[in-house]
Parts: structure tokens; sequence; C-alpha cells
């Protein structure tokens, strides 16, 4: 078993209060912060670890940070809005976990020079946000958050927001909208929030994941951190695990790790559901490109995933076996992107409906020969022409569904109904 | 109506934040807690307290999904709809509480008891097919767990009814 970083202390009964973290060495870097660097040297320390952000899109964070602008007042946006199909690793920080996240938003604060921090936690996710308002709260008890922390001079305010049901607001700009009271639609770019962010002013934000292991950084040393994964992608990272596997769940390993590792060893994944054959993987969440089952010794790290063809994205590995209908699955998933499109852009709004529509009729055994490039043909008109990243992430799994499985498309409007799985046509003699 | 009570907590949430209509979104769920729903009387006390148009409440209220339009059942049974509980077998279990509950995805029952919606990924892929009721999550969902669970709600209303002093088919008159 590698050595764990963030998900170390993640079972340890009540650490998600502060006297138990504290026992386990909980703001001790915090402590180690304000005391011995300056914020400009955390940046650099955080910059020598090589830390990529872990919400999806994997920049490094060092460098983000010292993207800033140098006016003031400045922000910190924590995205705890998960809610990227595939990946529950957020909600299992915050539930368990939260003071660690505390402790990685003040000190990241600190790095930045920013005098109020927001946590934004996805809606639905109500016990988590109370447990993250309970750290909060706990954390000004103790003199973590407030004004003059331990003594620094240092002072700070956090803010715990719940959104309220819109996977948009996991996009920055949109999440900055909704948390100054508006619709959650995605803002043009430029700026970047690290110029004009939330309020007008300079901004940083980051996944929840990325400021749970800035204390872990603090604490051992950006060369202990960056000894882990590959000279690219440093560090470890939580992979979300779900679908046809018979041990689902979040499991942290060093980038790097092959994904046949974290689907069979028996430490991890343990293998297929019903011992069935793998026919693809989704290796970063549902806005990401799917894999067939050709590419299972890709090592998981930026930049394997993405000569594999696919991308890290949020870290969330969905497996399907044999039996998936891949239309089906598909059509599932373009589901998602129609009913969470925010309706600001015409190719996402108009577009999304329209990829449905034909998908169903595909899968429902209506469909036409011409159906199948029309799909492709709509998703070259979404992809890269639509407001935000949300039209791409509709377009992954069609396009490389097609390309990877175009003869179960074609066998649905030829057959009329799915090639595999439960509602695959039963043999003559199996339906006497 | 809202009471004071509620209109004094927005206040204070709305001093917590840089600028005021930042408060909107709780503010919303303080309001929505009193009414059961997004009710005009909701809009219109968060209007006031933040000093928005109620139209502009409106605005944010109908873009969450989490803001209910229209009073919602006692119990809002939220089954997750997203390909990692498809791929482990949420739609039969859509199917099986629809049979039990007597109603299809989208509807409230006409005793006001339930209302059956899908809803897209709840983040808990790792532990799907999973269900929320209200806010409370349940996971690793199976036929005998959903039926367990409408014989317990079933149960609760049956003992709701009884201390109401009425009987089960009282309290669920349409």
């Amino acid at each position: 078993m590698p050595e764990l970083i963030i998900t170390k202390n993640i079972d340890v009964p009540g650490i998600d209060r502060l006297d138990v973290y504290r026992q386990h060495g909980g703001y001790e870097a915090l402590e180690k912060a304000l005391r011995e660097y300056q914020p400009e040297e955390i940046v650099e320390l955080v910059k020598k670890s090589g830390l990529r952000g872990r919400g999806g899109a994997g920049f490094p964070t060092g460098m983000k940070w010292g993207f800033l602008a140098k006016n003031e007042p400045r922000y910190l946006c924590c995205n705890c809005d998960e809610s990227e199909p595939g990946t529950f690793k957020d909600r299992m920080l915050m539930e368990k976990n939260p003071h660690q996240l505390v402790e990685g938003v003040i000190i990241t604060s600190y790095a930045c020079r920013v005098s109020t921090a927001f946590i934004y936690v996805r809606g639905e996710l109500a016990y988590a946000a109370r447990q993250v308002q309970r750290a909060v709260d706990e954390a000004y008890a103790a003199g973590y958050i407030g004004k003059n922390i331990l003594g620094s001079g240092y002072s700070l305010d956090v803010i715990v927001h719940r959104g309220a049901g819109a996977y948009i607001c996991g996009e920055e700009s949109a999440l900055m909208e909704s948390l100054e009271g508006r619709r959650g639609y995605p803002r043009l770019k430029p700026p970047f929030p690290a110029a004009v962010g939330l309020y007008g002013g300079p901004t940083v934000i980051n996944n929840c994941e990325t400021l749970s292991t800035v204390p872990a950084i603090v604490r051992n040393g950006a060369d202990w951190y960056a000894s882990f994964g590959t000279e690219k992608s440093k560090g470890t990272r939580i992979f979300c695990l779900s679908g046809h596997v018979k041990k689902p769940g979040n499991y942290e390993l060093p980038l790097g790790t092959p994904l046949r590792t974290l689907i069979y060893d028996e430490q991890y994944g343990g293998g297929i559901l019903g011992d069935k054959q793998l026919k693809a993987v989704i290796p970063g969440g549902s806005s990401t490109f799917i894999l067939g089952a050709d590419k299972i010794d890709t090592p998981l790290d930026f930049e394997s995933v993405a000569a594999a063809g696919s991308m890290l994205g949020s870290g969330g590995v969905i497996v399907m076996h044999e039996d998936t209908c891949i239309v089906d699955a598909v059509l599932r998933m373009t589901e998602f992107y129609r009913d969470e499109s925010c309706g600001k852009c015409t190719p996402c709004r108009e577009g999304t409906y329209w990829l449905v529509q034909l998908l169903e009729r595909i899968e429902h055994g209506h469909g036409k020969m011409s159906d199948i490039n029309l799909l492709l043909d709509i998703c070259d008109n979404i992809s890269g022409k639509s407001f935000c990243p949300l039209g791409d992430a509709a377009t992954s799994s069609i396009t490389s569904s097609i390309k990877l499985f175009r003869e179960e498309y074609e066998y649905h409007v030829r057959e009329g109904c799915c090639m595999v799985g439960p509602k695959a046509r039963k043999p003559v003699a199996a339906a006497l | 109506m809202i009471s004071e009570q509620a209109k004094q907590r927005m206040r204070e949430l709305a001093a917590r934040y840089p600028v005021a209509r930042s408060a909107v979104m709780p503010a919303l769920y303080i309001a929505q807690a009193e009414e059961g729903y997004v009710s005009r009387a909701a809009l219109e006390a968060v209007a006031e307290v933040l000093n928005m148009t109620v139209d502009d409440v409106e605005s944010v209220a109908t873009f969450y999904t989490m803001y209910y339009q229209r009073p919602p059942g006692k119990k809002v049974i939220k089954v997750c709809n997203s390909i990692s509980c498809y791929l482990r077998g949420c739609d039969a279990l859509v199917e099986q509480l629809e049979r039990r509950l007597g109603i299809k995805r989208g509807e409230t029952s006409p005793d006001g008891r339930y209302t059956l919606l899908t809803v897209e990924c709840l983040a808990s892929c790792g532990t799907a097919p999973v269900l929320q009721v209200n806010d409370a999550f349940v996971e690793n969902l199976t036929p005998e767990l959903v039926d367990r669970l409408v014989d317990q709600w079933e149960a609760e209303f049956q003992a709701e009814g009884q201390s109401q002093g009425r009987s089960p088919a009282g309290a669920g008159g349409c």
C-alpha cells in the first residue's frame, strides 16, 4: 500500500472534530506557515511541490496563485460544488475530514493575502455543508480564523456557502456569479478570475481536494510531495472508482499508477463485476473521452491519459463491462448535460437537446444510419463553440463512443435493438 | 407569510457577505423552509430583506433545482439517474418505487406524502445506486432495501396520523 497523504487520517474516529484533528497533527502546518514563511514563500513552496489542480483542468496550483493581481481586496473560493458524474471525493473529504480542508483554505488565504474566503458546497450535500460549517466554527473559536490569527497579525473570514442544485456552478466563473447572488451563468474570459473575479477583485479558485493537500505540503516540504507521482504529475490523488467493479470507492494512489492496478488489484477495485470482460473506461468523470479496454495499462497521470486520448479530469474512473449497451450509456450521460446546460449559449442549450433526441431514437430502434454522422456533426458544432466547457463535456462521450463502438450504433439502426445488455433481442430459441 | 424571525436570520446572513445580495440563496432556503416551497410570500420576503426586486429574486429561485416552485410532498425522494447509478441498476429501482408509491417520476402523490424525482448525479457513485429522502442519503440500494424503506415511510405516516387522532386514510385525503 503506497503512502497516503490526503486520506491518511480519513478513517480515524472523530477526526472531524478539532481536538482529534489536532491530536493527529492538525493545524501544525498553519502554525508553521504563519511562523516560518512569508506569503510569497508558500506560493513558491507549492510551485516547487508540483501540485496541480484536482478539480479537472490540472493547472499548476502555485502558478495560479502567482498570477493574482496585486490590488485588494482579494478573495479565495474553494470549489466544493462536486457534481461531475463519476466523482465523489470532495463529499468524502468534507464529511470525514473537514478540518483538513479548512486548514488548507486558511494557509492558501494567507499565501495569497486573501482576507475573505468562501467555501462553496454543492447544495445537495447538506451533511457535508454542516460538517464544513462546524469545522469553520470550531476554527474561529480556536483562533485559527478571525482577527490576528495565532498572534501573527493576519486576519481572515471564512464563509460557507451552500449551492442549490446546478452543475454549472462548478465552473469557476459561474461559481462566482452564483456567489454574487445571481443565476449561475458562466462569464466571458478574459478577464480571468486572478485579475477580475469575485466582486471584481483578484480571486483564486481551487478545488476541495487541491486545498486539502496544502497542509501536508507545508508540513512535509515540497521535495517530499514531489517524490510521489511522475515527473510532470507530482503527488497522489484520489481516484473515484465506480460502475462495474467489485469494490467501487475512493482510492488514493500516486499519479502514474496503471489503470489496471486501480481496477483489478485486490486492494482497490478487485476486478470486474461478475468476472465479466472489461469493455470501456471513462478515466476522468463523464466529461472525458471514453477509452477502450486496450488502454488498461495507461498510467493514471495527466500526460499519459492525454496521450491515450482522454483526460484525467476530476479523477472519476467509470468502468463498463461487456454487457453495457454503449448507446444507452452515452444517452444517459448526454441527458445529464441537457439537464444541466445553463441555457446561456445556443450551441449548448439547443445542441444538447438535439443530441438526446437523436440518441433516444437510435436507442429505441427508430434511428437512421445518417443519424450517426449527424451526431458527430452536432458535436462538432457544440465543442469549442459554446460559451463554457460544458458544451465540450457534452460531446466527449458521443464522439469517443462512435469512434470506438460505431458498430453498436449501426446495429441499433439496422436491428432496432441493443447489441448487448438486458435490452438486446433474445435469440429465437431462447424466446420459445 | 414569512416570520419576522426568519427575516432576522436573513438580515444576519446578509451582513456576513461583502455584498448583501450574495445572501439570496441562503435566504431562499430559509424562506422555503417556512413555506415548503418558494411561494410568492417567500420571494417578497427575500426581496424586501435584500433590497432586490421580486423578479430578480425569482430569476435566481427558478435557476436552481433545489428551490421548489410548487409544494412538494412531505417526503421528497430523489433517485440518482446518472451514469454510475445507471450501470448499477437504478432504472429498475425507480420503476419499483413508482409501483410502490403509486406515482410516476416527477409526480407528487395526491395525499401529499411523496414526491418522486429522478435527479442528476448525487456524488455517491461509489455506493451506487443511491437516493435522497429530503436531505438524507440512502446508499447501496437494493430491491429489498427499497421495499423496507417504503414500509418504513408508510409506518411513519401511519404513526403520525394516529398521533393526530386521524386515520391514515383521512390524513391522506385529497
